[in-house]
């Protein structure tokens, strides 16, 4: 009896593993594949495709969609699959941008506040407090009002704005980390603080804040998108996703859903997969699953 | 001289781990420290390594007193002391392969040219094999990443060891090859021990003189 019980509980057990394992790898696979058709895409029908995005045709405007124009074309006549790629190409740049530099500055100042600790970390993530206070998207209008339109202020208001989260993980990681007998060892070694920050705390918190510069560049896209919809972000002859949804505001109403559809899925797309990527790196990073696969 | 003068030391003010210790290492003297888990002697073992600033008391190295602690402690008197922690596992960065982690001290410190010869001496002193050299913490056995751990400690030929439990993971063979080692250098060098430890028949037979806790705080 007790040798059937373990022998149905081993498999239960192997059933389940197998099929999270499988759905994680599905999950990997179609996410690792969106993303590369949205790199390669935008990356090379610019300069293979030799088409005109900007081509107006006004004999030829707000036709639904069909083989010569997959996915239609807007008020203008210019046909929106183009201008949907063009448009992916701006946001992504904006996103990959200001998101490698809020990843910079987060990292630096949380590495800073959790290395030096005592005064220097209480003053310091007390502003992070006082930045989080004030919603990101207003602080990011405040910064674009500033400039004249364009790419820059964009990434500079999301850059400036997002870098708070990366901050406190990074922050948080160090102070786990900076208490371990290795940093011990390395002060009594000789090395300084710089040194030790350097060479054994940031290599540390490296895969923490690769995959929240990661999550952020979709977050990133978004912010662009609002900033454009809302007319502050990119000037409306450059095509954004934001720009895009915006131009095509008053069509949808009178029943031509192509216009916003279209670059509404091009955004949500490229979200859904790197999130996808990012939840099986967070498994693999997970530091109980790699004692496990260690073991 | 390592002095440690009536040292109170914890992480909270109010219960101090370490109450009023006071114990003495002349050069190439070796001192056994015995006490049982959890009475604070990691506590003074890190006080007198210079990376815990103790809440009162003085300590002593080579006739200075220290004022400052950790990184702000003077590098001459941070490296004149070695240190090697209980668990090896803990105390080596994962991500340094074991030669990198005996070399850090050195090239820490500026002295990059002499890292080749020093790590090859080293490593053949505590019996790690060069294929050993090129792997990671988590590929080696804690008996191995032990003996690194002592190899770093030795790199910067210190002029006080301090073994904290440094055998209590560890099997009677490499326990063995271990404190060999550290009595080659000290007899080499003239270097003095402090061995922090549980296991009185080791540290009588190790040292030449060994003290217990209660006589070291006096209750």
């Amino acid at each position: 009896m007790a040798d059937t019980t373990t022998a149905v509980t081993k498999t239960v057990w192997r059933a389940h593993g197998t099929a999270r394992r499988s759905t994680h790898t599905l999950r990997l696979r179609v996410s690792a594949t969106l993303v590369a058709v949205t790199v390669l895409a935008v990356l090379l029908v610019p300069p293979l495709v030799r088409l005109d995005q900007q081509a107006v045709d006004l004999a030829a405007k707000l036709l639904p969609p069909s083989w010569s124009h997959p996915f239609g074309t807007d008020d203008v006549g210019r046909d929106l699959l183009l201008r949907c790629v063009y448009g992916l190409r701006v946001s992504l740049l904006v996103g990959v941008v200001a998101a490698l530099t809020a990843t910079v500055i987060g990292t630096a100042v949380g590495a800073t506040a959790g290395a030096l600790g005592g005064w220097v970390d209480r003053a310091v993530m007390r502003l992070v407090d006082t930045f989080s206070s004030v919603p990101h998207l207003l602080l990011g209008v405040f910064i674009v009002a500033m400039f004249r339109p364009g790419v820059w202020p964009v990434v500079i208001s999301v850059g400036l704005t997002h870098w708070l989260s990366t901050a406190r993980i990074v922050r948080a990681e160090v102070l786990s980390l900076r208490s371990r007998p290795y940093i011990d060892a390395a002060v009594s070694g000789g090395a300084s603080r710089w040194r030790v920050v350097v060479r054994h705390l940031l290599p540390g918190v490296l895969p923490q804040a690769g995959l929240a510069a990661v999550l952020m560049v979709p977050h990133a896209m978004w912010h662009e998108s609002a900033l454009s919809f809302l007319g502050l972000g990119l000037p409306t002859h450059t095509a954004s996703l934001g720009t895009l949804i915006q131009g095509a505001r008053g069509s949808l109403l009178a029943g031509q859903w192509w216009p916003t559809l279209f670059p509404g899925l091009f955004l949500i797309i490229p979200t859904l997969a790197v999130a996808g990527l990012a939840g099986v790196w967070r498994e693999r990073i997970n530091p109980r699953r790699r004692s496990e696969l260690t073991l | 001289m390592l002095e440690l003068r009536a040292i109170t030391a914890g992480y909270d003010r109010q219960a101090p781990a370490v109450r009023d210790a006071t114990l003495t290492v002349t050069p190439g003297e070796s001192v056994g420290l015995l006490g049982p888990s959890g009475c604070g002697k990691s506590t003074l073992a890190r006080v007198a390594a210079l990376l815990h600033r103790p809440d009162a008391g003085e300590v002593v190295l080579d006739g200075t007193p220290v004022h400052r602690w950790r990184h702000r402690a003077p590098r001459e008197l941070r490296t004149a002391v070695g240190v090697v922690f209980q668990q090896p596992r803990l105390s080596a960065d994962p991500r340094l392969r074991l030669a990198d982690l005996i070399a850090e001290p050195l090239r820490a410190t500026g002295r990059r040219s002499s890292v080749p010869d020093r790590v090859a001496e080293l490593a053949e002193t505590v019996g790690l094999t060069p294929d050993l050299l090129t792997r990671r913490p988590h590929e080696v056995s804690d008996g191995q990443l032990q003996r690194a751990c002592l190899a770093r400690a030795l790199v910067l030929r210190p002029r006080w060891l301090i073994c904290d439990e440094m055998t209590a993971m560890l099997d009677a063979s490499t326990t063995a090859a271990l404190v060999g080692v550290v009595e080659a250098y000290r007899t080499s060098t003239g270097a003095g021990l402090l061995a922090v430890g549980h296991d009185r028949a080791l540290l009588n037979r190790w040292c030449d003189r060994t003290a217990d806790w209660k006589t070291v705080t006096g209750w």
